[in-house]
């Protein structure tokens, strides 16, 4: 059976609402631009986004924001996008803030298989409350739990119809870990190739990681989010 | 005693004076603001630029070969420098913090007088957007400060104890201002240097920290 599908509503079909989505991207880089959209369209509702940002006003996830449809985020810097402060201050959305390094190993430890780790990082901070502290041959740390969720929507540069991927520059990010820690995983391409296209070498995130395929609808140009 | 500086005379003072302190072969990470502006005055050799979002190998862009999907941690277009590498945010962390990373230059809200930072919250505001401070703190062999000598008010940001919240238990390194380059040595400030014009009578002045001279 293909994991290609021609529709984004279609790929879409495995979201529902109470759902803990991760989101690739770091802002509108390497964000899943055309699934983002067809979550605008779609009727769900109490969503959980983990994602390094709740995109930008009025753009990106911040689309989903301003519809209500997030119930809380879990991220490393909400600042880029003002109304989260405002949806946070009115008690609209609940908010866990990580720091970016610790939200990008509790994905890859929830892909790996792994229950959570210690970190030095946040150790003695207010980011640190209520995390269990130890001592591990005269270092402090914390323990971090593991990200694993429903689905995850990501955004690569190519797939080939087995699912391998491969991405481009910096909009790589999250986006290869996200892949890791989710039930389904839907991924949108810039292009999709037959099997053997792809230099074995080079494919970042392998085919077994990967359960839909679309191309993409929505690229980020230098003039900002166009449809392709 | 108030030597007069505007913004952005003041960012690229404290900029080309940290890129003087760096010496290749190294791996450095620029934070956002003043750091940002360090990497305009590079002029050694062997100094990689290290970027959190992905790219070991950050170099400047010509307008017409910007590519949205190449940034850096601030979101502001960038190239890629010969010998440069993509990776996942993981993996950019296990950089960071697996201590594999030279020197971390990061702007600061305040400083207390053991070299412990707050750049990521201020009280009474929500708390929203931490990024890659606290992995930098704890991670980076050496951390650089950059911040303005004073906040808007003409406070101190070189403060007796941080009243913000603090990103690390770790102390910085150094710390350049306007006025004035300190290092933090056994956890005390000491004052190395003072910027050009600038007198020791204003620094005191300036300075809510305890300092050596």
């Amino acid at each position: 059976m293909t994991k290609v599908m021609n529709n984004i509503q279609d790929a879409l079909s495995f979201v529902k609402s109470g759902h803990t989505i991760l989101v690739g991207g770091f802002g509108l880089i390497g964000a899943p631009l055309s699934l983002i959209d067809g979550l605008t369209e779609k009727d769900v509702k109490d969503l959980t986004i983990v994602s390094n940002n709740l995109g930008e006003s009025g753009k990106g996830l911040g689309i989903l924001l301003d519809q209500n449809k997030i119930k809380k985020g879990i991220g490393s810097y909400f600042t880029s996008n003002r109304d989260v402060g405002d949806k946070y201050q009115k008690g609209e959305i609940e908010l866990e803030l990580l720091p970016q390094g610790t939200l990008a190993e509790s994905l890859r430890a929830g892909g790996a298989g792994l229950g959570g780790y210690y970190t030095t990082t946040g150790v003695g901070t207010d980011l640190a409350i209520g995390k269990e502290e130890r001592e591990i041959e005269g270092v402090k740390y914390i323990l971090e739990k593991a990200i694993r969720a429903d689905v995850a929507l990501i955004r690569a540069h190519k797939a080939d119809t087995l699912g391998n991927l491969v991405y481009y520059k910096t909009a790589r990010n999250f986006n290869p870990l996200m892949a890791t820690a989710a039930k389904k995983v839907i991924v949108e391409v810039d292009e999709i190739v037959e099997p053997g296209v792809l230099n074995p070498e080079e494919i970042v995130t392998p085919f077994l990681f990967v359960d839909v395929i679309v191309e993409a609808t929505q690229i980020l140009t230098k003039e900002g989010v166009v449809a392709k | 005693m108030t030597t007069k500086f505007n913004k952005a005379n003041m960012q690229h003072l404290i900029a080309k004076r940290v890129a003087q302190e760096l010496e290749g072969p190294c791996v450095v990470n620029l934070g956002i603001g003043i750091p940002t502006i360090v990497a305009e005055y590079l002029a050694k050799d062997n100094i990689y630029l290290h970027t959190e979002n992905g790219l070991l190998g950050v170099t400047d862009v010509e307008d017409e070969d910007v590519d949205p999907n190449l940034v850096n941690a601030g979101k502001l277009p960038v190239g890629e420098a010969i010998g440069a590498s993509y990776f996942n945010s993981s993996d950019s962390f296990s950089m960071i913090r697996g201590g594999h990373v030279d020197v971390a230059i990061l702007g600061a809200l305040q400083v207390d007088e053991t070299g412990i930072i707050a750049n990521w919250a201020v009280p009474g505001k929500n708390i929203m957007g931490v990024g890659g401070a606290m992995d930098l703190l704890v991670g980076a062999k050496k951390v650089f400060v950059t911040m303005s000598h004073t906040s808007k008010d003409g406070s101190s940001k070189l403060v007796k104890k941080c009243t913000y919240p603090i990103t690390s238990t770790r102390s910085v390194d150094m710390i350049f201002t306007e006025l004035a380059v300190f290092n933090i040595e056994d956890q005390q400030l000491k004052l190395v240097e003072l910027m050009p014009g600038v007198s020791i009578e204003e620094v005191r002045e300036k300075t809510e920290a305890e300092f050596s001279e």
